[in-house]
């Protein structure tokens, strides 16, 4: 399908007044905010602060109570909260990647890593073994999987393996966003420096856009341009990373900063 | 017994409601059209789907042919043959080129079919994406948005672990650039017949209750990849009965050391080779 | 020289006279009859009824015994006979609050309005195999009721009992106290006049309605709902214990206004068994907290049976309920495609057909593999990435 170059003058993407109630509790409330292509965005906040909310209606994989999600698709500015399921199915399988915190989500467990990586480019049409193959070899590499992990299963594989072929299986189709909910959580220290720094060169080297929603200011820090502070469902501090969590201005973000970016 | 059912057993009211979703099947090639298939004498998985549609095509004038494993006598095609000479006291014929309707299980005869004919197959699973995805409401938007990228890391997992496509019968097929389908548990060796074929193809899945068609001079692929395409199984032996060595073998084995001899299995085929050679 | 093998149709055949053969048995042992199965064996045709859908207590004995006593065999039995049967009409909804009531019990509430009744049960029965023969029980010296007369020369003591009650007398439903006081949402809507959709006509889709989802389980296999629901209540589904608010066992007159009269008029009563099963819930996306209440139905009397099908019916509206389904037991799709056992039994069977051709695809396929992987492991190369 052949797409329209999509309007520069606009954002990637616009949040705009979103809200998702669960019954009567609020999981988050009026959110607001732009991302210009080539941008990180982090979000941070406790846990039940409403974030991994926030990413899941963001990816369309729960449905809001009010408010949109435009997105500049190549079939136009869609908003993700109203198009069609084909529509949103196609975005999401083409255009937008996302990265989930347990990698069983986000991963087939009883395919190879390389049917993992081939399963998007098979998803939207390549029937030659060979060019898939050729493509999920240096997809390993740029994620720093050794290529002759490409036959075995993710079961096999440690958590930040794994974590890193999740990542290499959504970027394999070049999306125009990435969506990553708690990617480093649950790997421990070493392991996360390893899969931050494999991170950071992509979002170099690729000039990625991102929406990476953490409960770690380091792992914020160190990734993201600008930084949302979500409290209780709401965003309660934005800004650019290094000025919100070297100064803080909202109690709140102070308490956060101050518990656990300690030297 | 069978005098006070009606004619091929099921009411004239299901015959119809079964006709209108062989029409539907008929209009979108390779959809597994949801019917409302009855609770039939013959047990679930042993033919429900074909006979539920055999008996709503079936007319006084037709002449029937059933196979099952390409074989007009094996217990389960008597069986079904028994069941609708009890209750429609129609024509039976092993004689494929004779037959108007051909009930079959796992088979697609040797003799080329006519356009006069039906095939009607019978089909224990229909679900093509079964294997990949249990659940029906989700393989029903994977169809329905053509998400078919999964069906193909199954084709890819086989290629990087067997160096080839691991699939031997029910090989799932792509129907007039649409849908996929399974060919029911046909040998992919039957696979091509499909293809452009002359006759109508009906699939019936009783336990499931589905109805899919292939309407004559249909497009029928066998997935593949470009650099790994869709192959034949072959035999390095032919017919020790008519010579044949273009058709399906079975393998029998003759002795207790395991001595193995290949046979045709559409038996009636074979048989007609083997005549017309004596005379 | 090989001939191919023939025969399969006197195969069948002489199958067809050995099972008629061994169904009878020795010749100098005498025939049991229907009577004798229908009340002797009265729970067995009760499950027949039930899972076959089909209340005609005659036929569902005739199929015990012509299955030998192959219980999902005898139900295959009736569900074939039924779907040969004419449909004449709907009938007017049972009430089951006005029922002839011959056990109820309430596991939630000590004394209830119209009060507890154990009635028959093998619950405090010791089950210890009465090897010598019974002496015939005394007679309880009642007269039945009339109705019952009506119904049967014979009177069975079932009839016998609810001779005791009166006949189809109003009692209240134990949920309707916890209704009542607000703590239970009022009961879904009765749906009299509208068509109830049929799941003997149109096939299963999910997710289903509540009435196809009871529809159902009422004919599920016994057995399946009954291993379901204890997964329930084992964790895998359930996290609070749930309670029996209510079980009755009875009669229910069967009502039916015929176009040509335009009057109701009674055809008759069946012997049920309703659950219902009561469960707290604190609360959730959809709903407000409180108490929630799941429904069985049978025919014939079936606790085991009535009991599981409320277990199931509540945790088949989690997905509605916007519960997360993690069990199988909450899972639509998986209970209600699995849970009928002429399906089920048949399919599971039907691997006992020939299935040579698929084999031997099988066959060619494994060969040329192991073919091709020896050759290549006479020739070592470098494996290719």
């Amino acid at each position: 399908m052949t797409g329209n170059v999509p309007d520069k003058s606009l954002p990637l993407l616009k949040v705009q007044n979103l809200s998702k109630f669960y019954g009567k509790n609020m999981g988050c409330h009026d959110i607001n905010f732009e991302l210009a292509e080539g941008e990180v965005i982090g979000v941070v906040g406790e846990s039940g602060s409403g974030k991994s909310t926030l990413l899941k209606c963001i990816a369309g994989k729960i449905n809001t109570t009010n408010g949109s999600v435009f997105f500049n698709s190549l079939y136009g500015f869609v908003d993700l909260c109203q198009c069609d399921e084909l529509l949103l199915r196609q975005l999401t399988r083409t255009q937008i990647g996302y990265v989930t915190q347990n990698s069983v989500d986000g991963l087939r467990m009883n395919i190879s890593a390389g049917g993992n990586i081939g399963e998007r480019l098979m998803a939207n049409g390549m029937r030659n073994y060979s060019q898939i193959r050729k493509i999920a070899l240096e997809w390993l590499e740029k994620v720093e999987i050794e290529t002759n992990r490409i036959d075995d299963l993710p079961t096999t594989f440690s958590g930040g393996m794994q974590q890193r072929l999740q990542i290499a299986a959504n970027l394999v189709t070049d999306p125009k966003i990435i969506l990553m909910d708690e990617p480093t959580s649950g790997l421990d220290v070493s392991v996360q420096a390893r899969l931050i720094d494999v991170l950071r060169k992509l979002v170099s080297r690729l000039r990625l856009s991102m929406i990476l929603v953490t409960h770690d200011l380091a792992v914020a820090r160190m990734l993201s341009h600008r930084l949302y502070v979500m409290k209780e469902g709401k965003i309660v501090e934005s800004g650019l990373s290094d000025q919100i969590l070297d100064d803080p201005r909202e109690p709140y973000t102070q308490l956060l900063v101050s518990s656990v970016l300690k030297p | 017994m069978s005098l006070q059912y009606n004619f091929a057993y099921l009411d004239e009211q299901s015959k119809k409601m079964i006709r209108r979703s062989i029409l539907k099947a008929m209009a979108i090639p390779g959809f597994q059209v949801p019917f409302g298939g009855r609770e039939m004498p013959l047990p679930y998985g042993w033919g429900t789907g074909g006979i539920q549609l055999t008996a709503s095509l079936l007319g006084k004038e037709d002449c029937l042919k059933v196979i099952d494993q390409g074989s007009d006598d094996t217990t389960n095609a008597v069986s079904i043959k028994d069941f609708f000479k009890k209750t429609a006291r129609i024509e039976i014929t092993e004689n494929t080129e004779d037959a108007t309707i051909i009930q079959t299980r796992h088979r697609i005869p040797e003799t080329p079919l006519t356009p006069q004919q039906i095939m009607v197959y019978q089909v224990p699973i229909p679900e093509p994406l079964q294997f990949i995805e249990p659940k029906r409401q989700e393989n029903a938007k994977m169809h329905a948005f053509s998400e078919y990228g999964t069906m193909y890391v199954k084709l890819y997992e086989d290629i990087a672990r067997h160096e080839r496509i691991a699939m031997a019968f029910d090989y799932p097929v792509h129907v007039n650039g649409r849908y996929i389908m399974s060919p029911s548990p046909i040998p992919k060796f039957d696979n091509p017949k499909l293809h452009q074929s002359c006759a109508m193809h009906i699939f019936g899945a009783g336990r499931e209750k589905r109805i899919y068609a292939v309407p004559p001079y249909t497009d029928v692929v066998s997935l593949d990849f470009e650099d790994y395409p869709f192959e034949l199984e072959e035999w390095d032996e032919s017919c020790a009965i008519c010579g044949s060595d273009q058709t399906f073998l079975d393998e029998i084995i003759t002795d207790d050391e395991g001595t193995r001899m290949f046979v045709c299995s559409d038996t009636e085929f074979c048989s007609r080779v083997r005549q017309k050679g004596k005379r | 020289m090989y001939v191919a093998v023939k025969g399969g149709e006197a195969a069948v055949a002489n199958s067809r006279k050995l099972v008629k053969r061994s169904r009878r048995g020795p010749l100098h042992i005498p025939k049991i009859g229907t009577d004798q199965v229908d009340h002797q064996l009265g729970l067995a045709v009760d499950r027949v009824m039930a899972e076959g859908a089909l209340y005609d207590r005659k036929a569902a004995a005739q199929a015990i015994l012509q299955s030998q006593g192959d219980m999902v065999e005898a139900i295959f039995l009736l569900r074939a006979f039924r779907t040969t049967l004419k449909r004449f009409g709907n009938s007017k909804p049972v009430n089951t609050g006005k029922m002839q009531v011959i056990r109820r019990v309430s596991g939630a509430f000590k004394d209830i309005p119209g009060g507890q009744i154990l009635g028959p049960t093998y619950d405090y029965t010791h089950r210890l195999i009465e090897f010598e023969d019974e002496p015939e029980p005394p007679s309880r010296g009642i007269q039945p009721s009339r109705e019952a007369q009506i119904d049967s020369d014979s009177t069975s003591p079932d009839q016998e009992l609810a001779g005791l009650a009166p006949r189809f007398q109003q009692l209240p439903w134990v949920v309707d106290i916890l209704r009542n006081q607000g703590l239970m949402p009022p009961a879904s809507e009765t749906l009299i006049g509208e068509a109830v959709e049929d799941l003997t006509r149109e096939p299963l889709k999910v997710p289903a309605s509540r009435s196809i989802r009871l529809q159902n389980l009422a004919r599920g296999d016994e057995g399946f709902l009954l291993g379901t629901a204890y997964s329930l209540q084992r964790g895998f589904g359930l996290d609070r214990h749930p309670f029996l608010g209510e079980l009755r066992v009875g009669y229910v007159e069967l009502t039916y206004t015929p176009p040509e009269l335009g009057f109701e008029i009674s055809i008759g009563r069946v012997k049920v068994t309703e659950c219902f099963m009561i469960n707290r819930n604190d609360g959730s996306e959809n709903r407000s907290p409180g108490f929630e209440n799941g429904y069985g139905l049978v025919f014939g009397q079936n606790e085991r049976k009535a009991m599981s099908m409320s277990l199931l019916d509540r945790s088949l509206q989690s997905a509605e309920e916007g519960v997360e389904v993690k069990y199988p037991a909450q899972d639509q799709e998986f209970v209600l495609s699995h849970s009928d056992n002429v399906e089920s039994s048949g399919f599971v069977q039907h691997l006992k057909l020939p299935h040579y051709v698929d084999f031997q695809s099988e066959l060619v396929f494994i060969r040329n593999y192991t073919k091709d992987s020896q050759k290549k492991r006479k020739v070592p190369v470098e494996s290719s990435v």
